[in-house]
């Protein structure tokens, strides 16, 4: 699969790569473009959409298994990937037209400039702390 | 691809904890205990993914089945601990290899901070991950993963090999411990506490 991560630097890298690489991918992705590179995280939690409409035939296999995996509640980008050990490539295509769909909401993770919010880092140990017992 | 399609409830993150995702890396050398302390602490079993990565070294030589290839994959491993109603945490567990820096720019980008996991034994093992963690401006505390059998080098002496600044934070643990991990994370994340507090200063 291509390093999506850093495509301005890794188009030689790219093309070097085994077509036997790229195949499969392709063929799930129905060929789309992989998706801009801040869409998912791996932390970006993922659901179905509550008012999903009739889900139509022209939906892949794949993408019918992940709107079902979804159907439960809130899952990370990196815990789809674990649960069906989809490339994070190649599934962050898949998310990100399902979302495009409408058949997907997504939650992005805490923004940068929260990282240092006092708040959310008292709350963070508040919960550490209370692991303890 | 998907063979469990429906999946345990517990799998699902807490209705309300969706609102705050967060996630602190949880990095070191090779066999560490790494993927150990992720397992003592995550409320889900631990998942791993791929990432692809580029090789930067032609000289690969412990990864069996990489040479001849430009690109490898590396499993990521992670766990989820749910700390309140509305905050889920994230570890990630990450390779602390020079070669694995194209991964470490994903891993980076909105990570609370690092928990760097050291081996006593092993201190020069660690030049690179705190070369990694330093590049990428991560905040960070050190975990003594205390192994047995090991003798305890002193605070002093890990301070020294790493050359540590005099505020970050050391802590001797155990990965297999529940309590021990829980404390390494606190301690780290009281450090991120005072970081922030003399930003806002």
């Amino acid at each position: 699969m291509t390093d999506h991560s850093l495509p301005e630097h890794d188009s030689e890298t790219d093309a070097e790569l085994e077509a036997a690489d790229l195949v499969r991918p392709y063929v799930i992705t129905g060929g789309r473009e992989l998706p801009a590179e801040h869409q998912f995280s791996l932390i970006t939690l993922v659901t179905t959409a509550a008012d999903q409409r009739q889900r139509p035939n022209r939906l892949s296999p794949e993408e019918q298994q992940l709107l079902e995996m979804c159907s439960g509640g809130y899952l990370s980008v990196a815990e789809i990937a674990g649960h069906t050990q989809l490339p994070l490539g190649v599934l962050k295509v898949l998310l990100s037209s399902l979302t495009e769909g409408g058949y997907l909401v997504t939650r992005a993770p805490v923004p940068q400039a929260r990282l240092v919010d006092k708040e959310l880092l008292q709350e963070v140990l508040n919960g550490l702390q209370a692991r303890l017992g | 691809m998907v063979s469990r399609p429906a999946l345990d409830d517990h799998a699902y993150v807490r209705s309300g904890a969706e609102q705050t995702a967060v996630k602190i890396l949880v990095v070191g050398h090779f066999a560490v205990g790494k993927t150990t302390f992720i397992g003592t602490l995550s409320e889900i079993t631990p998942l791993s993914t791929e990432e692809s990565m580029t090789r930067v070294s032609e000289t690969v030589d412990d990864l069996k089945g990489v040479r001849g290839k430009t690109t490898t994959t590396v499993a990521l491993d992670f766990g989820r601990l749910t700390l309140s109603d509305r905050v889920v945490l994230y570890l990630f567990g990450t390779p602390g290899q020079e070669r694995f820096v194209n991964l470490w720019e994903d891993m980076a980008r909105g990570a609370l901070g690092a928990l760097v996991l050291v081996d006593p034994e092993r201190l020069s093992d660690s030049f690179a991950v705190m070369d990694l963690v330093e590049e990428h401006g991560l905040a960070y505390a050190i975990g003594i993963n205390h192994f047995d059998g090991t003798p305890s080098r002193t605070e002093a002496a890990v301070r020294e090999a790493l050359d540590l600044l005099p505020e970050t934070p050391v802590v001797v643990m155990d990965a297999r411990d529940e309590r021990s991990s829980t404390d390494a994370l606190i301690t780290l994340v009281r450090y991120l506490q005072q970081r922030a507090a003399l930003e806002h200063a």
